[in-house]
């Protein structure tokens, strides 16, 4: 393999030198349901994908060598980038819902402000294992409805239903193609967190 | 650029890159902004050369993982060497990175400003 050193990508599109505090948000779901395009459709960057590989017996790897033994978890995810301020910088990452990568979740998403679980009414079967995990790990996440042309069209009300969906988690129709929708979601569970958090303050 | 997302292929590579370390700094978050405190200097192993190049201005962990297209993991190694010799700063999440601890209210405020005004 030759020297990478020089061959520093020219489009990157760099933070801001004031730029002091990134935060998260993950946007969950099944496969081809949009996350990807949702994450396009308000980042200020074209979507990167990285890999998470996760040795399970990775703590600790002696000189031994016993490495033929592990295990190994490999997890693909997007993101994009939006600067909030001078500041602050939020990363939205697009992963998906499947059950390794659930194995992850404490180790890349610990600290996240909140998910989205993003839901195509086709295939609302997807959706249940994301919910279930987010509730388990008690993560704050809002329901988005990505509403294809196509297909029956389902309340949410039908929908919540059909999700056992309790009644404080908000629920938002969108189209992941649309800026203005995709930020409106955002919007959406950034609302429900800050009343959550005023909530929890008003407790103390 | 329609490179593979992240090389993985072939585990002796990253082997070679981490000098066969498998433990990462765990202190480095995925959105750890990361600035370097100087340029690569001759002889510097050709990573560290290239994520001291793309900190100039502040990169994010999993920035600098898609863009050299390594796994997070490899990429906290590295971070950790040049943390210990001084060329990189860290600006870590405000959020403690501890599991279901709510972010206060004055926070998200802001991330919802922001987000309005986009």
């Amino acid at each position: 393999m030759g020297s990478a050193t020089s061959e520093l990508p020219s489009h990157r599109t760099p933070l801001n030198d004031t730029a002091e505090t990134g935060l998260k948000i993950v946007v969950v779901g099944g496969f081809g349901v949009g996350k990807t395009t949702l994450v396009r459709s308000v980042s200020e960057i074209r979507p990167l994908n990285t890999e998470e590989v996760m040795t399970q017996a990775s703590v600790g790897v002696d000189e031994n060598g016993a490495v033929a033994t592990k295990t190994t978890t490999t997890v693909a995810f997007d993101f994009g980038r939006i600067s909030l301020n001078d500041s602050m910088v939020l990363y939205l990452f697009g992963a998906p819902g499947q059950e390794r990568f659930w194995f992850l979740w404490d180790r890349l998403f610990s600290g996240t402000l909140g998910a989205v679980v993003l839901v195509d009414t086709r295939r609302m079967d997807d959706s249940w294992y994301a919910i279930d995990r987010l509730e388990h790990h008690r993560t704050p996440f809002v329901v988005a409805v990505n509403r294809f042309d196509d297909g029956v069209r389902h309340s949410l009300d039908e929908i919540r239903q059909a999700l056992a969906l309790p009644a404080h988690v908000p629920m938002v129709d969108c189209d992941a193609r649309s800026r203005q929708s995709g930020k409106d979601v955002l919007i959406t569970l950034v609302n429900h967190l800050h009343d959550l958090a005023i909530a929890q303050e008003a407790t103390l | 650029m329609t490179r593979k997302p992240v090389d993985t292929g072939d585990p002796d590579r990253l082997y070679t890159i981490t000098g066969g370390r498998s433990r990462a700094d765990d202190s480095f978050d995925l959105v750890t902004l990361i600035v370097s405190e100087s340029g690569p200097v001759p002889g510097m192993q050709s990573e560290h050369a290239r994520i001291l190049e793309l900190c100039r201005h502040p990169a994010a962990v999993v920035e600098i993982a898609a863009e050299l297209g390594l796994p997070v993991t490899v990429v906290r190694i590295l971070l950790g060497d040049l943390l210990d010799m001084g060329r990189i700063t860290a600006r870590h999440p405000r959020a403690a990175p501890s599991v279901a601890a709510m972010p206060d209210s004055a926070l998200l405020q802001e991330v919802l400003h922001g987000l309005r005004n986009l």
